[in-house]
C-alpha cells in the first residue's frame, strides 16, 4: 500500500510530461527513425553532399513553412501559399526583361522596381485575405481557397500558358546563385572537390531564424500564442485579435511571395501551376513537426523538425527501389500518422488540464 | 404544511407526489426531504432563490438527475425515471429557459424535430407535418404559418412553438423554467392564456420563475424552496408577494447575514466617471441608464436573462449598441473592440473565468497579458512579468505562490484571483465585474471582496453585475435593479435590504 502511495504521483507526473511534451518528441522520434532507416536500406543515403541536398530542396519550402507556422499558431490556415508564390514569382519575371523567344507581353522595369512590385503584389494578397477574414468574417479555410484561386488566376493572365526565364539579378542569385563552398578534399583525379552552399539555404535559414526570435521573444509573438490559445480570453484580455489575426495573413503571404521570387529562380523557370506540391508540403511540415492545429502551440523550432521529416522522407525514398507511384502514398500515410499525433497530444494535453 | 396540501386538494389524487427526496452532488446537499405535490389541472408555481433547489426538483421530476433518494409517483404509481426519454414516456415534459430550437428549420421541423412524419418511401412528408403542426399551434390559440423560419419569430412565439413541440410529445405535465424571463409584457399575457387553455384541458403545469408577479399571476399554488429545503406549499389567493420573499429569503429565523442588508452611501459630489444614457442592444437592453462614480462601486442586480452579461459586454467593446450614448469622463466615446476600451482604462472581468485566462500557460503569462504593451515595447521580459506576478501573487495571496505553473492547476477562487490581477498593475479607470464571487469558498470571497473595496478606496469607477442579492448587498454603495433590459429601481442611500431588491426585480 505503502509503495502504491508513493507510485501513484510519479506515474502521474510522467503521464503529464508526456502529455505535454508528446507533441515535441513524437516529430524528433520520427525523424531519428527515418534516417536510422534509411541509412541501412541505402549506403548513399547518410552522406553529407546529400544532407545538404535534403536541406537545399527544403529551402523554399522553409520560407513559407515560417508564415504558415505563424498562421496555424493562431489557429487559422492559409491555404494559398503555393498560389501567391506562383504568382508572386510570376510577377517578379514579367516586370523583368525576357528573350526574344519568350511569347510574353510583359513589362520590362529595373529589377529594384520589379522586386518591389512583386512584393507589393504579395502585401495585397495578404491584405485581402486578412481583410477578408477580420472585417467581413469569412473563415479563412474558404477565404484562402477563395485567394488560391485568384491568386492562380493572376499567374494564369501573367503568363497566359508561356515561360519566362529572366529575373532580376538579386532574385537571381538569392534563389540560384552560390553563397559559398565547403572544400570536402580531393578526389582521386587530384581536383578539389567543393560542395556549394546555396543563398536560398542561407535565406531560410535567416527566415526560421527571425521568425523563431519574433516568436518567442516578443510582445507580438505572445500575442500570437494567447490568441491561438484562447482566442475569447485574449479578447477579453484586451488584446487586438483582429490585428493578429490580419497579421499574421499578411505575414504568411510576404514569406510565400519572397519563396515564390526564389522559388522561381531556383527552377529556372517561371511558369502556371509550378508550385503546386508546396502547399501540402508546407502545410505538412508545420503540422508534423507538432504545431497545434487548434493553435497556440509549437513554433519555428518544430516547423525545422518538420521540415527535416518531410526533406528525409521525400529524399530517402528517391534512394531506395520503390515505385515510385507508390511513394506519394506513404508520404499521404505519414502525414496521416502525424496528424493523429497532433490531434490526440491536443486532447491529452486537455485532459490533463483538466484534471488538474 | 403537507396536511395543509392535502385538504385543499379536497382528496383528489395527484398526478405526480415526491415524497422526501433528497439528492446530493458529491458532498454538496442540494436537496432535503423534499415533498411536493402537482394535482391535475394545476399551475403549480415553484419560487426560491438561485441553488434553492427548485431546479434540482424539476430536473428529478424530469428525469435528468437520475440518482437520488426518496420516491416519486405518478397517479399514485411509484416510477424511477432513467432519463429525459423515459420521463416523456411518462408524460412528463420541460421547456428551458434556453430555448433548445434550431433557428435556421421551419416552424414545422422544429415542432417535430427528430420525428418527422415520413411517406411510405421514407422521406419526409411536409404536406402532413405542416398541416399537423398547424393544427397543434392552433390549439394553442395561435396562428403561425409553420413554414416561416423558427429564427424570423419573436422569442414568444419561439417559445409557445418549443410548448408545442412539448405537448406533441404528449406531455400532460409540463415544467416551465423561467418562461417570462425573456418576454415583454404582451407576451407574457399570450403565454399565459396558453396556460390557461391547457390547464382547462387537464393538463397540469410547473411554473418556476424569478418574477414572483407572474408566478402569483398564474398558479393555482405556490411552493417555495430555500437552501434545499421545501418551506411551504400554499395557495396562491392566501398570498402576497411580500410573503412569498419572506418565506424565500427566511427573515426572522434567524439574524441578519452579511449581505442581507446594506447601508448605502452612494455620493452624488463623487465626479461621473462613466455615463450610460439610454442604451438599447436591439435585444437584451432597452433604454438603460447607469452612471459610475469615481471611488464607488455600483451594483447592478437582475435575474438571469435581465440584460446584465450584455451590458457588461457591451460597456467593454465586445459587442455593440445599437441605440444610446457611452460618455467617459463627460466625452462620448464607442469601443468597436475590447482593445480599444481597454487603451481607455476600462477593465472587465467576466462571470465565466474560463472566458479571460488562458488555463494552459503558466501564471505570469496570464497576469501579464493585459499590460504588455505598458512593460515592454517589443522584446519581453519575463523576469519584469514574473516580479510583476510575484507582488501580485502576494497582495492576493493567490495560493500556491508560484508564478510558473499553469493557471489551471490553481483552484477556482484562486483563478479568480488573478483573473482581477490582470487589471491591477495599472489602475483602471472603471472596472466592470461579473458576478465576482460566484462559486467561490468563503475564504477567497471575502479575499475578493477585500480586493474590490480597496480599488474603490483608490478611486477606481466600479460595476458589479449579479444575480446574487448577497453580491451585490456586500459591495454596493448604490445599486441599480435591472429587469428586461431596462432600470425598474435605483437606490442611492439609506438602508436596504435583500426583500427590498427581490421586490424590485
Amino acid at each position: 500500500m505503502t509503495t502504491g502511495e508513493t507510485a501513484a504521483p510519479r506515474s502521474f507526473s510522467m503521464k503529464r510530461f508526456l502529455a505535454e511534451q508528446l507533441r515535441n518528441i513524437a516529430p524528433v522520434f520520427t525523424l531519428v527513425a527515418l534516417v536510422v532507416f534509411f541509412t541501412f536500406a541505402s549506403s548513399s543515403f547518410l552522406t553529407l553532399d546529400n544532407m545538404l541536398n535534403i536541406v537545399r530542396q527544403l529551402s523554399i519550402t522553409g520560407i513559407i513553412a515560417v508564415g504558415l507556422t505563424f498562421v496555424i499558431l493562431t489557429a487559422e490556415i492559409d491555404l494559398s501559399v503555393a498560389a501567391v508564390a506562383n504568382a508572386v514569382g510570376i510577377t517578379v519575371a514579367y516586370f523583368t526583361i525576357q528573350p526574344d523567344y519568350v511569347n510574353i507581353a510583359n513589362i520590362p522595369l529595373p529589377g529594384w522596381i520589379a522586386i518591389i512590385l512583386a512584393l507589393l503584389s504579395a502585401l495585397a494578397f495578404g491584405l485581402v485575405t486578412a481583410f477578408g477574414i477580420t472585417f467581413i468574417g469569412i473563415p479563412s479555410f474558404i477565404m484562402t481557397l477563395a485567394m488560391m484561386q485568384i491568386a492562380n488566376g493572376v499567374s494564369a493572365l501573367l503568363v497566359r500558358g508561356q515561360i519566362a526565364y529572366q529575373y532580376p539579378e538579386l532574385v537571381t542569385t538569392l534563389g540560384a546563385g552560390t553563397a559559398f563552398s565547403i572544400p570536402l578534399g580531393i578526389n582521386a583525379a587530384g581536383k578539389a572537390m567543393f560542395i556549394p552552399i546555396g543563398w536560398a539555404i542561407i535565406v531560410c535559414m535567416i527566415f526560421l531564424f527571425v521568425g523563431h526570435l519574433v516568436l518567442t521573444y516578443t510582445r507580438y509573438g505572445r500575442y500570437i500564442y494567447m490568441v491561438g490559445g484562447n482566442r475569447e480570453a485574449a479578447e477579453y484580455s484586451g488584446v487586438n485579435v483582429k490585428f493578429i489575426i490580419g497579421s499574421v495573413m499578411v505575414i504568411c503571404a510576404m514569406c510565400s511571395g519572397i519563396a515564390g521570387m526564389l522559388g522561381v529562380a531556383y527552377f529556372g523557370s517561371a511558369q502556371q501551376n509550378q508550385f503546386d506540391t508546396f502547399l501540402l508540403d508546407a502545410i505538412a511540415a508545420v503540422v508534423v513537426g507538432g504545431t497545434s492545429l487548434f493553435g497556440g502551440r509549437g513554433g519555428i523550432g518544430n516547423t525545422i523538425i518538420g521540415l527535416l521529416v518531410l526533406g528525409v522522407v521525400n529524399n530517402g525514398l528517391d534512394h531506395i527501389q520503390i515505385d515510385s507511384f507508390l511513394k506519394i502514398l506513404i508520404r499521404g500515410l505519414i502525414l496521416l500518422a502525424a496528424l493523429i499525433i497532433n490531434v490526440y497530444a491536443q486532447v491529452l494535453k486537455e485532459k490533463q488540464a483538466d484534471l488538474d | 404544511m403537507q396536511d395543509q396540501s392535502r385538504q385543499t386538494s379536497g382528496g383528489q389524487q395527484p398526478l405526480l407526489e415526491l415524497t422526501n427526496v433528497s439528492k446530493h452532488f458529491g458532498g454538496v446537499m442540494a436537496l432535503q426531504n423534499v415533498d411536493f405535490t402537482l394535482l391535475p389541472g394545476e399551475i403549480h408555481g415553484l419560487v426560491g432563490e438561485n441553488g434553492a433547489g427548485k431546479s434540482t426538483t424539476m430536473k428529478i421530476i424530469a428525469g435528468v438527475h437520475t440518482d437520488f433518494d426518496g420516491t416519486m409517483k405518478i397517479k399514485g404509481r411509484e416510477v424511477r425515471l432513467r432519463s429525459a426519454r423515459d420521463a416523456l414516456a411518462n408524460s412528463i415534459g420541460m421547456v428551458h429557459q434556453e430555448l433548445s430550437v434550431v433557428p435556421d428549420l421551419t416552424v414545422a421541423e422544429n415542432v417535430f424535430l427528430g420525428n418527422q412524419p415520413l411517406t411510405s418511401i421514407g422521406t419526409v412528408d411536409w404536406g402532413r407535418m405542416n398541416r399537423e403542426a398547424k393544427q397543434l399551434i392552433a390549439s394553442l390559440g395561435l396562428d403561425i404559418d409553420p413554414t416561416t423560419t423558427m429564427g424570423s419569430l419573436p422569442v414568444g412565439l419561439q417559445q409557445l412553438v418549443e410548448l408545442s413541440r412539448v405537448l406533441f410529445s404528449g406531455a400532460r405535465i409540463i415544467i416551465l423554467d423561467e418562461p417570462t424571463s425573456a418576454l415583454s409584457p404582451p407576451e407574457v399575457k399570450q403565454l399565459f392564456e396558453v396556460l390557461r387553455r391547457l390547464r382547462a384541458e387537464g393538463r397540469s403545469i410547473v411554473f418556476i420563475s424569478h418574477f414572483l408577479d407572474d408566478v402569483l399571476d398564474i398558479s393555482a399554488r405556490v411552493t417555495v424552496f430555500r437552501n434545499g429545503k421545501k418551506v411551504i406549499t400554499e395557495e396562491t389567493a392566501k398570498l402576497t408577494k411580500d410573503m412569498v420573499i419572506a418565506h424565500m429569503i427566511g427573515r426572522g429565523s434567524k439574524g441578519m447575514h452579511m449581505g442581507e442588508a446594506a447601508e448605502l452611501k452612494g455620493d452624488d459630489a463623487k465626479p461621473v466617471v462613466l455615463s450610460v444614457a439610454g442604451v438599447s442592444d436591439g435585444k437584451n437592453l432597452r433604454d438603460f441608464s447607469i452612471e459610475l462614480r469615481a471611488g464607488e462601486i455600483t451594483g447592478v442586480y437582475g435575474f438571469m436573462g435581465s440584460g446584465q452579461i450584455e451590458l457588461a459586454r457591451a460597456l467593454f467593446g465586445k459587442a455593440p449598441l445599437r441605440r444610446g450614448s457611452v460618455s467617459l469622463d463627460g466625452k462620448p466615446v464607442r469601443f468597436r473592440s475590447t482593445a480599444s476600451a481597454r487603451a481607455k482604462g476600462i477593465a472587465f472581468v467576466p462571470e465565466n473565468r474560463r472566458m479571460m485566462l488562458f488555463r494552459q500557460e503558466p501564471v505570469y503569462k496570464n497576469v501579464s497579458i493585459s499590460i504588455l504593451d505598458r512593460i515592454h515595447r517589443m522584446w519581453l521580459k519575463p523576469r519584469t512579468e514574473k516580479r510583476i506576478a510575484e507582488g501580485h501573487i502576494k497582495d492576493l495571496q493567490i495560493r500556491p505562490p508560484r508564478t510558473a505553473i499553469p493557471l489551471g492547476s490553481l483552484s477556482g477562487g484562486n483563478q479568480q484571483k488573478v483573473a482581477l490581477a490582470k487589471w491591477l498593475t495599472h489602475l483602471p479607470r472603471v472596472l466592470i465585474l461579473s458576478e465576482p464571487t460566484r462559486g467561490m469558498d468563503v475564504g477567497a470571497k471575502e479575499d475578493v471582496i477585500r480586493i474590490v473595496k480597496s480599488l474603490r478606496d483608490k478611486g477606481v469607477a466600479i460595476l458589479v453585475l449579479s444575480t446574487e442579492p448577497e453580491t451585490i448587498l456586500t459591495l454596493a454603495d448604490r445599486v441599480t435593479v435591472i429587469r428586461k433590459g431596462t432600470v425598474a429601481r435605483e437606490f442611492a442611500t439609506g438602508h436596504i435590504e435583500k426583500a427590498d431588491l427581490l421586490a424590485a426585480a
